[in-house]
């Protein structure tokens, strides 16, 4: 495989609601730092591939307009993904690999803050006989922390803890946007929201935007003095029924991990993207993360959770530690669909 | 250099107004297995799948690749799904190809699919959006005006859509998977059909159908051991430009183009008008098809209407154009660009059954969307492309 | 035998608050007092109404704000036969506006004229809801009219088609 790395990551700070701006001008800024950081010119890249979802703009073609932000003049290689910009990520990756181009431009952006979020997601769901009832995403991924419970290795002291080291975190991240009480013992006096989930457990609802740039080879070593180099790559995903998972772990983020190669060497750092607590329990199993590795150090999705784009910006963070020299081997991963269903893993390295 | 790419199998569904038979996990099996089937595979030969449609809204399900990885057999593989307005099932036939051109994987399964009926399309499309002028045209009212620019530019008789119409509705006769089979269809019947966005008329109009479509893409290796002839991808391009912009020219787009240019280019294509033997071209609307015909560089600018009037894209034309009855008679949308490469694939395999074209060597694939401003094309060959 | 079900009505009811952002916020607040400003693209020069925040062309964020005429040409249109949802009756015409002072043609309806005596190149004017009546939407022009002058020459705007 040819040698691809991120080069440049920008976000724009996380909010409950950017009432101000719409996506196009969340976009805009942030696809000119991710560029101006990356010391390739806009024109220069090669192609440009973005993830955002319809359904949460509330209106059809939502990253028709997105494309203004871009500059996409004269005509440029484009692609969208109805996902998580870590899967746009995923196909710039694999477009590198043709070798006619040299570097990549991805962006995801996301508000949740005009509809429902919580409601809104139950229309991933078997729009027959599951959608229908409206099953709300907290209460979903409810069931699969009660199971997780009952399967006896963790309490929901464990769940309390994981929320209680991401605002701690956070403190240091200024795009996130939960820095609250980290005290335990105080989070678990929260009154459930859907038990066994406390408000601790849960993400928030939140506005955001985020920009990487991929590079491949000698592109990548002119622009960037530790780029983040891509080791492995691999997503997969897990049938829709909940009836039919076990939903106490995760082998499609499992067999990604693998797949990517997490095992073949230490981790530093790990960016999991666990938008509710329990599920970073999930995940540090299925990725097979020792005890040392920092997980989460951006605070993660429990403490600013922007849908269609924290998958990217758990890529984005994990890449930056190693471009600022931090770390030198990390693991980033995404996920999308209710409990878990579909994974994402990405291994990068500053070795060359 | 990446990896050669091959079409090992093909699938559509019958294409219809409304496919109240099947549920949408069902429509999309319909083409998926007998895309596996023609490939001579079955779903654990997969490894990996691409999903592609265009708004979520038109059958009210959110990211359906997620409640439809189980119907497409793609558990614990790796399965996306790409959404770039009605140019999105070419897109969706292009990023499957990218994976096996990469050498990330071997054998690719790429569906499109809409089910227009399961929702109300028009509104999914045009919803009243509040910012935006209340003017709801419906997608003809926002195509019709290109149109009529692009008369007045080229002074081409007003009965060329009339034409193509007819042409297209002729050609899907000979197509058993077309939504529109109008044996009795005539120039008059076109012409006195409603006319619904001045200058066009309902019969110039594609219909709104559920259908799907499905391929198997493979490596070299593998397209080489199958028993059926393979499709070989001589090139994939894609362009994209920004909906409005000042001075943007939007009858023939230069994303269009440069698109054109670029797949012509890597196939070493000189000539298009001589080298390639049958174009699927995305045609909504009749008149795009002389519009396109331009600015795929079939003919000069200005001229290619005459590629229409003297005949040049009729079914024993020099240069058919969408033998299968095109866009025109069957439009599930997100699917409706992957059938103009799937069409192109069969016909260089010569398994286009009746509408297919004697000898036809070389095809192109073409898909377009938003506002005339996605494109996404590929060029498909019986025989690998030159010096592989 | 049960009887087969083809199909389920399953009712979907999303509420969204919208947000306009910044350069319609600008565009909203001149129609509400009946004025059409626009911005101008810092590099390539050219004047967008409405803007939408950046210049597609560029992808730079838009500046200075140019308040344009409200006339301008019809660059190309069409006849709509069809009912839509608005309370208009067809045939109704919907036409590519280039504003004079502005570089990109808006899209409005055109009324007051058959739609059969609607022509490229024809020269309108927005026409208003009462001044009482105007606020912050794109309700607040009602819909262009011909002015009566002579019709644009095509090589004027034919780079806007």
């Amino acid at each position: 495989m040819r040698d691809v790395a991120v080069v440049s990551f920008a976000q724009m700070p996380s909010v409950r609601r950017e009432a101000q701006r719409n996506e196009v001008e969340m976009i805009g800024p942030v696809v000119q730092s991710a560029i101006e950081r990356s010391g390739i010119g806009r024109k220069e890249i090669g192609f440009t591939v973005s993830g955002s979802s319809d359904y949460l703009a509330g209106q059809p073609f939502s990253f028709v307009m997105a494309l203004d932000a871009v500059g996409a003049w004269p005509p440029i290689r484009e692609s969208h993904v109805e996902m998580d910009g870590a899967w746009a990520l995923y196909e710039a990756w694999v477009r590198l690999q043709h070798g006619d181009i040299n570097s990549a431009l991805v962006y995801a952006f996301g508000k949740s803050s005009p509809g429902s979020v919580r409601d809104l997601m139950a229309l991933q769901l078997d729009p027959y006989c599951v959608a229908p009832l409206w099953p709300d995403a907290i209460s979903l991924a409810a069931l699969q922390a009660r199971a997780l419970l009952d399967r006896g290795d963790y309490s929901e002291r464990d769940f309390a803890e994981v929320a209680s080291r991401g605002r701690a975190a956070a403190r240091d991240n200024p795009n996130s946007q939960v820095t609250g009480g980290a005290d335990i013992d105080a989070l678990l006096g929260e009154p459930y929201v859907a038990s066994p989930l406390r408000r601790h457990a849960c993400p928030p609802i939140s506005d955001g935007a985020a920009a990487v740039v991929l590079a491949a080879e000698d592109t990548a070593r002119r622009v960037c003095e530790r780029p983040a180099w891509i080791r492995g790559i691999d997503h997969r995903i897990e049938p829709a029924a909940l009836g039919v998972r076990d939903l106490t772990s995760s082998p499609s983020a499992e067999l990604a991990a693998a797949n990517a190669g997490v095992a073949d060497g230490g981790v530093d750092v790990a960016e999991l993207h666990a938008p509710f607590a329990h599920q970073e329990l999930i995940l540090r199993d299925a990725l097979g993360l020792a005890d040392g590795v920092a997980i989460n150090p951006s605070g993660g999705a429990l403490t600013a959770n922007p849908l269609m784009v924290a998958g990217l910006i758990r890529i984005g963070e994990a890449a930056q530690r190693l471009i600022d020299g931090d770390a030198t081997r990390a693991a980033a991963h995404a996920t999308s669909g209710p409990c878990l269903q579909q994974n994402l893993v990405c291994v990068m390295e500053t070795k060359q | 250099m990446s990896e050669l790419c091959a079409v090992v199998g093909v699938g559509q569904t019958q294409h219809s107004a409304k496919r109240d038979d099947v549920s949408i996990p069902g429509l999309v099996r319909e083409a998926a297995l007998r895309a596996l089937d023609d490939a001579g595979m079955t779903f654990a030969d997969i490894d990996a799948v691409v999903l592609g449609k265009a708004p979520d809204m038109f059958e009210g399900v959110m990211m359906p690749e997620l409640y439809l990885a189980d119907a497409l057999g793609a558990s614990g593989k790796p399965m996306l799904r790409v959404h770039t307005a009605g140019s999105v099932g070419g897109s969706t036939a292009l990023v499957a190809a990218s994976l096996i051109q990469a050498g990330v994987h071997g054998r690719v399964l790429c569906v499109a699919f809409e089910k227009q009926s399961e929702s109300n399309a028009t509104w999914a499309v045009t919803p009243s959006m509040p910012f935006q002028p209340p003017v709801v045209a419906g997608a003809g009212g926002y195509f019709t005006p290109h149109i009529r620019a692009y008369m007045k530019r080229s002074g081409a008789p007003p009965d060329v859509g009339i034409k193509v119409a007819l042409k297209d509705r002729l050609n899907a006769i000979r197509n058993p998977y077309a939504h529109l089979h109008m044996p009795d269809i005539t120039y008059e019947m076109i012409e006195e059909s409603a006319m619904l966005w001045e200058p066009i008329r309902f019969h110039e109009t594609c219909p709104s159908s559920d259908g799907a479509c499905a391929m198997v893409l493979t490596s070299e290796s593998i397209a080489d051991a199958t028993s059926k002839p393979p499709a070989w991808v001589w090139s994939t391009a894609m362009r994209s430009e920004p909906t409005m912009f000042s001075g943007r020219d939007q009858v023939n787009p230069q994303a269009g183009r440069d698109c054109a240019a670029d797949v012509y280019e890597q196939a070493g294509i000189t000539n298009p008008r001589e080298e390639i033997d049958v174009a699927e071209v995305y045609v909504p609307f009749s008149w795009f098809e002389p519009m396109w015909m331009e600015n795929l560089g079939f003919a000069p600018l200005g001229e290619g209407w005459k590629m229409t009037v003297e005949g040049a894209t009729a079914f024993d034309g020099d240069l058919p154009i969408n033998p299968s009855g095109g866009v025109l008679s069957s439009n599930p949308i997100g699917a409706s660009g992957m059938l103009r490469f799937a069409e192109a694939a069969l016909q260089v395999r010569g398994q286009a059954g009746e509408h297919q074209v004697p000898g036809a060597k070389k095809a192109l694939g073409h898909a377009y969307g938003g506002g005339s401003q996605f494109f996404a094309m590929w060029i498909v060959g019986s025989d690998k492309p030159e010096g592989r | 035998m049960t009887e087969r079900i083809v199909g389920i009505k399953t009712p979907i009811k999303l509420e969204y608050t919208y947000t306009p952002g910044l350069a319609s916020s600008r565009y909203l607040n001149g129609v509400a007092r009946g004025k059409l400003i626009g911005q101008r693209c810092p590099e390539c020069s050219k004047v967008y109404v409405p803007a939408r925040g950046c210049c597609p062309a560029c992808g730079v964020t838009l500046g200075e704000e140019v308040e344009v005429a409200q006339s301008g040409t019809i660059t190309t249109f069409c006849v709509v036969n069809l009912p839509f949802y608005q309370a208009i009756k067809p045939p109704y015409v919907c036409a590519s506006i280039l504003l004079d002072g502005a570089d990109m043609a808006l899209f409005h309806l055109i009324q007051e004229v058959p739609a059969e005596e609607v022509r490229m190149g024809m020269r309108v004017e927005a026409v208003w809801v009462e001044p009482g009546e105007l606020g912050p939407t794109m309700e607040s022009i009602r819909y262009f009219r011909p002015t009566g002058e002579p019709d644009a020459d095509y090589d004027s705007y034919k780079e806007h088609l």
